[in-house]
């Protein structure tokens, strides 16, 4: 599968279009994670368990939209975006979506 | 008065641990900038090297979770309340956002270029929340792996 975020994919040609594809996960907070990022907040830098998790379901929500543009039967996906929105107080949601489209 | 000295030993820690760590995360952010400059990329979504060949594009993503350290969170709280610039934050996000990108270029060694770069923020532990200032950045692109064209180019 060829994912890109630009309308094209780059040295290929599409021949045919399935439409908006899209994937998503809501994700919260953890406790263990949210204890070490309690003493973090003293000193300042990276909250290493928070961009694991980040990770995580941003890889989640691309293979989501990988299987349903699969199920399809398209073999690309071009214009990907992503999109964070906040659903509840301490839970938030990664959003992707893109075009699927079959390409030569 | 045990909380006071509490609260005094945390803006002290927050001072001096979060100002050395965040001058060394800069330094290295500008070491890895000088290293990664043969890798361009672009918010645009046309190609900034013309390729001879293109073998494969795919997207690339580098995502980064920073916080803010007691002291400059402080500050900028008594900063909310006579408005002006927020300084401390200015440098948080300014970390986050070269960070993340580091993180994209540095994820796929071999490319050529980076085009249409997309960068994305969030906050889902905000202040209101529980109280750590932190911040989420996502930067993503599309990696292009290929020939360049011998020009003399950029």
């Amino acid at each position: 599968m060829f994912i890109t975020n630009t309308e094209t994919l780059p040295g290929k040609t599409i021949i045919d279009c399935f439409g908006v594809v899209s994937g998503s996960t809501v994700r919260a907070k953890h406790v263990g994670r949210d204890i070490m990022a309690g003493l973090k907040n003293v000193f300042g830098g990276e909250l290493r368990g928070y961009t694991e998790l980040l990770n995580e379901s941003r890889d989640q929500a691309l293979q989501r939209m990988t299987d349903q543009a699969a199920q399809l039967g398209a073999n690309a996906i071009v214009n990907v975006r992503f999109s964070t929105s906040s659903v509840a107080a301490g839970a938030a949601e990664i959003y992707v979506y893109g075009t699927a489209v079959r390409v030569e | 008065m045990i909380a006071f000295l509490g609260f005094i030993t945390l803006l002290l820690l927050g001072f001096f641990v979060g100002r050395y760590l965040e001058s060394r995360h800069f330094s290295s952010i500008r070491q890895r900038e000088a290293e990664l400059v043969v890798l361009p990329n672009t918010n645009s979504r046309y190609q900034l090297i013309p390729m001879q060949q293109i073998e494969r594009s795919e997207l690339v993503t580098g995502s980064v979770v920073i916080s803010i350290d007691y002291f400059k969170r402080i500050v900028a709280g008594l900063r909310s309340l006579i408005g002006g610039p927020v300084q401390s934050y200015e440098t948080l996000l300014d970390r986050a956002r070269r960070e993340a990108i580091l993180r994209m270029k540095e994820s796929c060694p071999g490319a050529c270029q980076i085009i249409n770069v997309r960068v994305e923020t969030s906050s889902i532990y905000n202040a209101a929340g529980n109280g750590i200032g932190s911040v989420e950045l996502l930067a993503y692109g599309t990696a292009i792996y290929g020939q360049v064209q011998a020009t003399n180019g950029l």
